[in-house]
Order: structure tokens, then sequence, then C-alpha cells
């Protein structure tokens, strides 16, 4: 117990690390997801390629590997930057894959007349895409896109191995200090369930507010 | 492609004319991206023979070999280990027993609710196992837990009458499921099982973190020589195209078992799930 009282700052230190992790990983996974979905989806054949090719490679790459590969490889081009920036790059590029599968799966979910009736009436291809198609799609890909960022929470994690302050990485000084390793764990363990026990409810009172009632 | 969307009506003439422009212009501003990224390749010297020899000497393409043998090994053992763990534990929770059952909901929650690396660091670290037994270890947890899920879902997705006229012919509750339900929900679940598999193939590379000798940490240790003018970037386009390669090959592999999967006689009774990982938040359904 006194693992946690005793160096209350530094699990705070690694708790608020996860905590900026996720949030600006989810952000930059979020607009890139959008931006990728929105490519996905397009008239524009090379859009398309483009976007799939993105999925698709980035869907398949270990994470590890691409950590190493941003964390260790970016530098060689002379891109210097903060660890956190290169962690949240990595992330949220691994991410956005995944959102964007779930964006596209919950735009396909419209029914196409939803389209040709907004179109008959006369509206222009943002009226539609702002009034009909997404609101529509907003509201089936609550409980995945939920689900995708608690998986970005934890794969977090991954961030700690490469030298970036958060959560898992507090066990090594913890440790060298002489601390019970397992309490040390168990109150690692205890942050990610709260981390990803808010989300999840967070997702869960959207879903509630927003889904669709079936 | 276009037919079903709700986005846009099918193009006409003009609409097409303009998107080949678009698609020309966007395909000429990936192309020079392209070059530009081939040009630092080169203009930072990640073609020099001195980077590359090394792939040359047989020994590095056995420390190579070795490496991707490690990460198969380590593969094969969490997938069959997690298979059997999500067999177990989905009993656990489709049981009628109480206790089996909230032991078991406990365990798949909390499994699936802790990032895998953790339970690998636990296990390494805190139990002072060996790497392999380590990460195998955490991996089939997670993946154990995941699959229950997926196994639960599966049997869950069986039409209901299979079921009722099981029980009306006269079985009982472990003939009814070995012999109707989960013959259909795991082939109705195959590919999301083999998607989970992609996961765990992906997830082998976390042993690189523990220290275990897999294929990236062959990579690390040919890209930290100073022999060969630290070649980190030639190392990457080695390693990087074997592991997405494998992966992909997977991933593929799912969405035939999918595609099949779905025309075949034996899946009318239930729906066979898309090639994707579960995405199901915690304590849901």
């Amino acid at each position: 117990m006194d693992v946690l009282t005793d160096n209350f700052s530094l699990y705070g230190k690694g708790f608020l690390g996860t905590v900026e992790l996720t949030v600006y990983s989810s952000a930059l996974a979020l607009v890139l997801g959008f931006v990728m979905a929105s490519f996905r989806v397009a008239p524009v054949g090379s859009f398309r390629v483009f976007g799939t090719v993105w999925v698709t490679v980035l869907r398949n790459t270990p994470l590890t590997l691409l950590f190493f590969a941003v964390m260790l490889g970016l530098p060689r081009f002379g891109l210097v930057l903060p660890f956190e920036l290169f962690a949240v790059l990595a992330l949220g590029c691994y991410t956005s894959a995944f959102i964007c599968e779930v964006l596209r799966s919950g735009i396909n979910t419209v029914p196409r007349g939803q389209g040709e009736a907004a179109r008959s009436l006369g509206m222009t291809f943002s009226q539609t895409l702002s009034t009909v198609v997404l609101p529509q799609a907003f509201r089936t890909v609550i409980p995945p896109v939920g689900s995708t960022l608690i998986a970005l929470a934890k794969n977090s994690a991954i961030a700690g191995a490469f030298s970036v302050t958060e959560l898992l990485g507090t066990y090594k000084p913890l440790s060298e200090l002489g601390y019970d390793i397992v309490w040390t764990f168990v109150w690692i363990a205890v942050g990610y369930l709260i981390i990803t026990l808010t989300i999840s409810a967070l997702f869960h009172l959207m879903e509630k507010r927003w889904g669709v009632a079936r | 492609m276009t037919e079903s969307t709700a986005l846009y009506d099918i193009p006409g003439p003009h609409a097409r004319q303009r998107h080949l422009l678009y698609g020309l212009a966007s395909t000429a501003v990936l192309l020079a991206l392209a070059g530009w990224v081939l040009y630092l390749l080169f203009d930072t010297e990640q073609f020099t023979s001195a980077k590359w020899t090394p792939f040359a000497y047989e020994g590095i393409q056995e420390l190579l070999l070795r490496g991707l043998g490690n990460t198969l090994k380590a593969f094969a053992c969490a997938s069959v280990l997690s298979l059997a763990l999500g067999a177990v534990l989905a009993t656990g929770r489709l049981s009628e027993h109480r206790v089996p059952r909230w032991i078991s909901t406990l365990l798949v929650e909390f499994f699936r609710a802790m990032p895998v690396l953790v339970m690998i660091f636990f296990i390494f670290v805190a139990l002072k196992v060996q790497p392999l037994p380590a990460l195998v270890a955490g991996l089939a947890l997670y993946n154990g837990s995941v699959l229950a899920e997926v196994f639960r879902t599966g049997v869950h997705a069986v039409a209901r009458g299979q079921g009722e006229a099981a029980y009306a012919l006269g079985m009982r509750k472990a003939q009814v499921m070995t012999y109707v339900l989960v013959p259909q929900a795991v082939r109705a679940m195959l590919p999301a099982i083999i998607s989970q598999l992609v996961v765990a193939l992906k997830d082998t590379s976390l042993g690189f973190l523990i220290t275990y000798e897999e294929f990236l940490h062959a990579g690390k240790l040919i890209a930290s020589n100073l022999d060969y003018d630290l070649p980190f970037i030639p190392v990457v386009l080695v390693v990087s195209p074997v592991y997405i390669g494998m992966c992909m090959l997977l991933s593929w592999f799912a969405t035939w078992v999918a595609r099949r999967e779905r025309h075949s006689p034996k899946t009318k009774a239930v729906d066979v799930a898309p090639a994707e990982p579960r995405t199901l938040l915690p304590g849901q359904q």
C-alpha cells in the first residue's frame, strides 16, 4: 500500500503522461482517420487507392515496429522532435487506420435511399453530408470508436519502453528503490483500469444519449 | 464501389472528367511525395554499399532467420494456448452454474481491460520468468480472453431454433453445445478468430521490449553495429516488409475464409462475422 502513498507524485506523473498521450493521439487518430475515411469513400480513384494502402499497411504493422521506425528512424532524416511527439505520431497514425475503417463502415450503414432522398430534395453535397449522412453514421460508430480508443490507451504502454514518461514506465524507478514489485504493478494496473473504464463509461453515456435504439 | 454509398450519385460524363482531373493531380502530388522520400533516403546516404553489404553475410542472414523463427515460435505457442484458454473461459461464461460464470467473466473483463504489455512485464519482471514464456503467457491471457468473447458471441449468434430443436430431441446441454451450437459458432467466427490471431502475431513484436530474441531484436542488433555504418534505415526497409507481409497474408486468409464461410450451406443458421478483430466495449452485452 505504501508504494502508492510514498510515490504518489511519480505515479501521478506517469498517469498524467499516459492520459496526455492518449488524448493527443486520440485527437490525431480521429482527424487522420476521418481524412482517410473520406479518401476511401471518395469518387476519385487515386484517393481511394491511397486510403486503402494506408489502412492495409498500418493495420498489419506491429505497433512496436512502427515505434521502432518512427522513434529511431525519423531522426536519421534530421527530424529531431521530443519523444512524446514521436510517440503521439506513431500511436495516432497506427490508430487512424482502425478509426478509418470504423468510420467507413459507419458511413456504409447509411442506406443509399437516404442520400438519394436528400439529393432529390435539392440538397447540395455538403448539406447531404452534414444533415443526413454524417449524423446517422455518427450514431452507429460510437461503440466501435470507443473500443478503438480504449485499445489506443492500452497501446500507449509501448511508448514507455521508448523513454516516454507514462504509467507502465514507473515500475523501473520503483523497483530500483526496492519496493515490492507485485504491489507496484497492482497500482499500475489500477491506473490503466481507471483510464480504460473512464473511456468505456464515456462512450456508454454517448451511446445512451445518441446511439441507435436497438 | 460507387453502388453502395449514400454520399453521391453515380457520376455522369462531366463529373467523371472532373474526377479524372482530380485523380491525375493527386497522383502527381503523391508521386512527388514518394519522390521526396526517396530523395531524402538518397540524400542521407541510406543506399551506400557499406550499409547494405551486411545483408549479404551469411551470419547476418542466419541471425535474421533465427529471429524470424523465434517470432513464429512465440506466435505458434501463443495462438495454441490462447485458443485453448479462450475455449475454457467461453465454457465458463456460458455455464449455467453461477460460480464458474462469475469467475470467468471477471477474468475475461480484467484481462481485456489490461494492456498486454503490462501483463508481459508483470510476468517477466515480477514473476522472473524467461522472456519467451513471459511473452507467450501474456499474449495467451489477453488473446485468450478476447477469443472467449468471440466464441461466446458466436454461440449466441446461432439461430435460437437450432438449440431449441436439439433440446426438443432430448439432447443434454453438453450435447447441444458440442453437436449443434459450437460447430456452427466456430464456423461463423472463424474469420474473427483468425483476425485475432493476426493481433497475436503483431504483438509477438512486444517480445523485443523484454529482450526476447525475435525478429525485431535481430534487426536492432544489426542496426546498432558501428562496423556497418549503423544501417538503421536498411534494417527497417528489410524487417518491416517481412512483418507486414506475414500479417497481411494472415489477414487475407481471414477475408478468404469469411467469403467462403458466407457461401457455405453450413452457416445458414448463423451470421458469419466479418474478418476483423472484435471491437466490443468492455462491459457490453
